[in-house]
């Protein structure tokens, strides 16, 4: 959409587009702001210099969110998401894949190991948090039965531990951002065959957080509720919180409003009365009375004939026997004496 | 230990535990995952218990449960879609209190006698078929009245696409243009960005531009017809001074002097000892307010870049020797 200022509509000639394939179409519509949104996507991608640990830090994320991410492989040199013309880029990019996350990795002597998780709203940086990496532990230094791997895109569990949570800024900031990355989609139902995975955080100071991934392994215990069991599989790291910029209060504002703010959707054929209370109506559609099928006509449902094949099948070999009539016929009695 | 109360929020699968404090970071890093593992086990637990509560629908896959709404509330990732503005005929409609009616697919054309579409390949009151147009007294004989009708029809769309465009730039003004509609500029302005478009010219720049032009004759505009209304021009004449070819009684030696003076000024730049820092400083000063003061109007006078006439600094060079 391209947002052009009034007095300038008048002076340039505007020519309507829409889509010629029905695929473009539900592309666009998937992509248009809804009451219900989809599932946020992520964006990974690197600046300039990137260090091994930061590059399979990136990696791991990517795996954790396969279906949800995009990861790109070239550097990017001109984002600087805490800058204020830093961030153009990023704000394409996200336009281009409808990315409303991202990690953007990047090393520097100042910063080593730097991760910056931001969200966006409407396309526009809304919040960023610098962590920084350390004792990254990837996936394949864990050794554990490969039967426990969680699935790919499995709804996870969180488990948050620590006051620094609750007391430290930074640190409530980062956990409604991790909260946000990992949480995968908002579903209403959940089969429960299907956890396998939870997201263990502890804030072990005031500036870090300690993160491990884990799988869920269900144990049999008396009551109908598993015993759980968590097995370290998934990559572990020391977020170490440097810097984060908050959402101005406006734009918080816009961006918290929920859809329970619109009038909910009118349900058909129902409608409520002050003396009856709720009515609703049924549609009954229209009986051919005059091509209705008589049930006593068909002739495969005679008990005769069902009684006949019967015997058939029974006595082969049997003499023929009378069929005789189940129905008490009436007796004719002749008087004679 | 703290106190066993944890905050769940079932919807995101989420435990906090907020009373937990390590009393000290133990140094080791194994007791610390231990110690991680043990409370989140717990956490988790938790989840579980009050998940497993839940009343589950049997699947051939699993017991599936219904999740509650999430608790913690994250921001969204898009606006709220804005309701569409009602279109010019809806306002009318509703002004008027005309009602819609649902239309029926199929109706009887008169002229065929026959059930048609509304609409589409084959319908109702189509123009080709209709055989014979008879004439009528106040048609011209040269006239096609074919052609008229096709012509009334083509003007008709005409009109209704305008109109629908129209709706289109007022729902995008409030920015509830459906998704699937884009509006793309097929002309762009003369001044080739998108974003800005050329504004009417003020008064004050047509003056400018009149200036401009002038300077572009030999005798710097002195000698151009004017309008009437039209000012003088600001700075009028050129600037170079030319010596008279014969020097008069009085005036010495004028072109001596001339390069005696280009001469100093040039030997004064690169020598540093003689500069009179007070003038300087008082020079600084001096420009540094008519560069805030231009700056000032320029903000308060936002024209485009390209209007504006370019203003040579008409001061000569300020370093002079005594």
């Amino acid at each position: 959409m391209w947002y052009h200022r009034c007095n300038q509509l008048q002076q340039i000639m505007l020519k309507i587009k829409t889509p010629k394939t029905h695929r473009a179409k539900r592309a666009l519509e998937k992509r248009a702001p809804k009451l219900v949104e989809n599932g946020k996507k992520t964006l990974i991608l690197h600046g300039t210099k990137t260090s091994n640990m930061l590059n399979s830090v990136l990696t791991q994320i990517y795996h954790l969110k396969r279906d949800s991410a995009i990861k790109y492989t070239k550097k990017n040199e001109n984002i600087r998401p805490f800058e204020s013309g830093g961030e153009t880029s990023l704000e394409f990019f996200s336009l281009k894949t409808d990315c409303s996350l991202f990690v953007f990795g990047s090393h520097s002597k100042k910063r080593p190991n730097n991760l910056v998780l931001g969200r966006m709203y409407d396309h526009h940086v809304y919040d960023l948090v610098e962590v920084g990496v350390e004792n990254f532990k990837p996936i394949e230094s864990f050794k554990y039965d490969k039967k426990v791997t969680p699935q790919i895109g499995s709804k996870p569990f969180f488990a948050f531990i620590g006051e620094g949570f609750e007391s430290v800024e930074e640190l409530k900031h980062l956990k409604e951002v991790l909260l946000d990355l990992f949480r995968g989609e908002v579903v209403e139902n959940l089969n429960l065959a299907g956890i396998d995975r939870v997201f263990v955080c502890t804030a072990i100071s005031s500036t870090t957080v300690f993160f491990m991934h884990c799988a869920l392994r269900l144990k049999r215990s008396g009551t109908s509720v598993p015993r759980m069991e968590l097995v370290e599989v998934g990559p572990s790291m020391d977020l170490v919180v440097r810097r984060h910029r908050l959402p101005n209060d406006s734009l918080k504002k816009e961006a918290m409003k929920t859809a329970s703010d619109q009038p909910k959707k009118k349900i058909k054929n129902v409608s409520s009365d002050v003396v009856q209370g709720k009515i609703g109506k049924i549609y009954i559609p229209d009986q051919q009375v005059g091509n209705m099928p008589l049930s006593s006509d068909i002739k495969g449902l005679k008990r005769e004939r069902r009684e006949a094949k019967k015997n058939k099948v029974d006595g082969e070999n049997q003499s023929k026997k009378r069929k005789t009539d189940p129905r008490p016929k009436l007796s004719v009695k002749s008087e004679s004496n | 230990m703290g106190t066993e109360t944890y905050q769940i929020d079932l919807g995101n699968l989420m435990a906090f535990d907020p009373s937990h404090h390590f009393p000290s970071v133990p140094s080791d890093r194994e007791d610390l995952v231990k110690e991680c593992l043990h409370k989140g086990t717990e956490l988790v637990q938790e989840i579980a218990n009050a998940l497993f509560s839940l009343p589950s629908a049997e699947d051939p896959d699993g017991p599936i449960v219904h999740l509650p709404q999430p608790t913690t509330r994250l921001p969204r990732e898009k606006h709220l879609p804005k309701p569409k503005p009602p279109t010019k005929w809806e306002l009318f409609a509703k002004a008027k209190g005309i009602k819609k009616h649902k239309k029926d697919k199929r109706i009887f054309d008169e002229q065929t006698g026959t059930w048609k579409r509304r609409y589409g390949y084959d319908r109702v009151n189509d123009d080709n078929d209709v055989p014979i147009i008879e004439a009528k007294l106040t048609d011209e004989p040269g006239e096609d009245p074919f052609a008229k009708r096709k012509a009334e029809k083509k003007k008709r769309v005409e009109k209704q696409e305008n109109n629908r465009l129209q709706n289109l730039k007022q729902a995008m003004k409030v920015g509830a243009l459906t998704s699937h509609v884009q509006l793309a500029a097929t002309a762009l302005p003369i001044t080739g960005s998108q974003k800005e478009a050329p504004k009417k010219a003020s008064k004050e720049e047509l003056e400018n531009v009149a200036g401009m032009a002038a300077t572009a004759t030999a005798s710097g505009g002195k000698f151009d017809k004017k309008l009437p209304g039209e000012k003088a021009p600001k700075h009028t004449g050129k600037y170079r001074k030319f010596l008279p070819v014969v020097e008069g009684k009085g005036m010495g030696n004028q072109e001596k002097q001339q390069t005696e003076k280009i001469l100093n000024q040039l030997m004064a730049k690169s020598s540093h000892d003689i500069l009179d820092v007070n003038k300087a400083v008082t020079m600084f000063n001096v420009k540094k307010e008519k560069q805030r003061r231009k700056e000032k109007d320029r903000e308060a006078f936002s024209t485009s870049t390209k209007l504006k006439p370019k203003k040579k600094s008409l001061k000569r060079s300020s370093k002079k020797k005594n």
